[in-house]
């Protein structure tokens, strides 16, 4: 009797250290991302039903009239539209590039199951990109792309006596060379992400396929694609959501951010402008609530689309 | 025995079939190498180029955009490191990050421990709670952010330290943002730790706190070298966030991607255009040589990330 007493009461301490070291590990990170993430996030939503420009200290409820005025916003659709050809093109590009690279680098080499000289040396180079700011890739490209004599790529097009093309001032190109810029930089990391896919898949299977003749066409559409299909849906996946986020590229390198007349803007550059340069801060917050619908809708129905059967090796 | 005999005929018809590979495929090599090369190119000639015109004169970059200068003119990265405050960035940059992320991977593999080992009500839902905040896109939050951040500058005290235009306030956010990611990878990990260790230790009287830092945080190691890598890149490669928390009014403040991309946006006309590549060096080089060393656990560090 005084025996189980006194294991309970042992029992009871125990789970009340327990408890209180539960509550002491989670008590500053729980807290500190309520504040700053999740009532940020739940604000946001309430935010953008009402007029709020920032001086009244109580915004006028509006409903849903922000999103009914962003309907007839033209800027706001081209925002849209670029995002949604960022959506298409930068995943296709980055990936087609990657898996060609990762598979030359894994599979280029004297046999379809050795890899080429340096690949260690490539990947390093591929990747590096990757390392840089976002920022400062901007600023770099936004003088590589000059559209005089002292632009990387006009000079050579001025000696040889050719029409500069105006690669960030000319509304048809602008956007092509923001897609560029974006794929240069995301190739090295898809690169590396096959490569060490592509090394997982067993050399036996290269050496079965090519005894059976296979050419290297067909081993990677064969072996090499169903193998990695994983690997590429999640990629694509994260290029996808990198789409819909682009901001840095398009603010810091064009001109009038997203310019010219509105040939690059992105849904992200809307979104700040109207916020921290209009103050139109319930508009910009029913932009926010569009562009996380979009977000979602992208990642259900690329998961629900690329979901094939697993192979297993 | 057996089959290992068996196994003979095989090995060599593969053998065969490798040599024939080899003979036909010899040229493929040399293609692919070529390609490869085309990339290398493009990634390293935009670099090269920007460093050799951060050496070069005014008129040297605008008379021709490919030649090398005539005398490298280091002053252009005296003028960036004094009179566009590139230092200055970069302290800022170095100051925001190494809090940011110490801060992030404290909080983060405390609660990633708690709710990977330890099973109580509610648990679950805190979980879900951080795994969610993957999903959404940080353009939503920014605008109440900045009011968020904005009313803690008011609070008593500690308000001046972590308000608009403070270190503080930066860092907060960087870690609250840095959380979601964080406590979902290394949660997985510590549930992969073998937890007899633990027992071990707990039959022997340590607190449950002892046990997460000395044995549970050595053994998660490779998980949380991984982590912290990706967390450094990502805060130090962060421009959206201190461009709404740091106005223009706080230039001093600064991190290092707002200070280069200003030099650039707010250049006009009469720009020091030679400082500006002096500038972008500046940036660059530290990222390349940080890059060059550690790259063998950046890449992994980062391709872990991306396999959420």
């Amino acid at each position: 009797m005084a025996d189980r007493t006194k294991r309970s009461f042992l029992g009871n301490r125990a789970a009340l250290t327990r408890a209180r070291f539960i509550a002491g590990f989670l008590a500053a990170p729980v807290l500190l991302y309520l504040v700053y993430v999740i009532s940020p996030y739940a604000q946001a939503f309430s935010i953008a039903m009402t007029d709020w420009r920032g001086v009244s200290a109580h915004p006028g409820f509006v409903g849903l009239a922000n999103f009914e005025r962003l309907l007839g916003d033209g800027v706001f659709w081209t925002a849209v539209r670029h995002n949604g050809l960022l959506l298409v093109l930068m995943p296709i590009g980055t990936l087609v590039i990657a898996l060609f690279f990762a598979f030359l680098l894994n599979a280029g080499g004297a046999t379809a199951a050795s890899g080429v000289f340096g690949a260690r040396f490539y990947r390093v180079v591929f990747f590096f990109p990757q390392g840089l700011a976002v920022a400062i890739v901007a600023v770099l490209f936004q003088q590589v792309f000059r559209p005089d004599g002292s632009g990387m790529l006009n000079a050579p097009l001025i000696a040889l006596g050719l029409e500069p093309v105006g690669f960030l001032s000319d509304p048809g190109v602008a956007l092509w060379s923001i897609l560029g810029v974006l794929v240069w930089q995301a190739v090295g990391f898809y690169v590396v992400l096959f490569s060490a896919g592509m090394a997982s898949i067993p050399r036996e299977l290269y050496e079965a396929a090519e005894i059976d003749g296979a050419g290297r066409g067909r081993l990677f559409f064969r072996v090499t694609l169903p193998l990695l299909w994983d690997t590429v849906q999640v990629g694509w996946i994260y290029l996808g959501i990198a789409a819909l986020d682009v901001f840095a590229i398009v603010w810091v390198m064009t001109a009038e951010h997203g310019g010219p007349d509105h040939a690059t803007t992105v849904m992200a550059a809307e979104i700040y402008r109207n916020a921290f340069q209009y103050f139109k801060f319930g508009y910009a917050s029913a932009m926010g609530v569009v562009l996380f619908f979009f977000t979602v809708a992208f990642a259900a129905v690329a998961l629900r689309l690329s979901r094939r059967e697993r192979v297993e090796f | 025995m057996a089959s290992q005999a068996g196994s003979q005929p095989v090995a060599l018809a593969r053998s065969a079939a490798r040599e024939r590979r080899r003979r036909v495929l010899g040229p493929l090599a040399g293609l692919s190498h070529g390609a490869l090369l085309v990339w290398t190119a493009l990634v390293v000639v935009p670099i090269v180029w920007t460093f050799l015109a951060s050496v070069k004169t005014e008129d040297e970059i605008f008379g021709s955009a490919w030649s090398l200068p005539a005398v490298p003119r280091w002053d252009n990265w005296a003028r960036a490191w004094e009179q566009a405050h590139v230092g200055r960035y970069m302290l800022n940059s170095v100051v925001v990050v190494s809090l940011g992320t110490a801060g992030t991977m404290l909080l983060g593999s405390m609660a990633a421990y708690v709710l990977a080992r330890y099973r109580f009500r509610g648990g679950r839902a805190v979980y879900l709670l951080f795994v969610s905040g993957l999903a959404f896109p940080v353009y939503l939050a920014l605008t109440p952010l900045f009011f968020v951040v904005r009313n803690m500058g008011s609070l008593p005290l500690i308000g001046p330290l972590i308000g608009l235009d403070s270190y503080g306030g930066l860092v907060l956010v960087y870690i609250a943002y840095s959380l979601p990611f964080t406590v979902f990878f290394l949660s997985a990990f510590f549930r992969t730790l073998p937890g007899a260790v633990a027992e071990a230790a707990f039959v022997d009287g340590a607190s449950h706190a002892r046990v997460f830092f000395q044995i549970m945080l050595p053994l998660a190691r490779p998980g949380i070298v991984s982590i912290t890598i990706f967390n450094v890149l990502g805060q130090w490669n962060q421009y959206q966030i201190p461009l709404v928390l740091l106005s223009g009014q706080s230039k001093d403040k600064w991190v290092l991607t707002q200070g280069i991309a200003d030099i650039s946006t707010a250049a006009g006309y009469d720009a020091d255009w030679a400082a500006l590549f002096a500038a972008l060096s500046m940036a660059i080089l530290p990222m390349l040589v940080v890059y060059t060393i550690f790259q063998r656990q950046i890449q992994a560090g980062l391709t872990a990330g991306a396999l959420k």
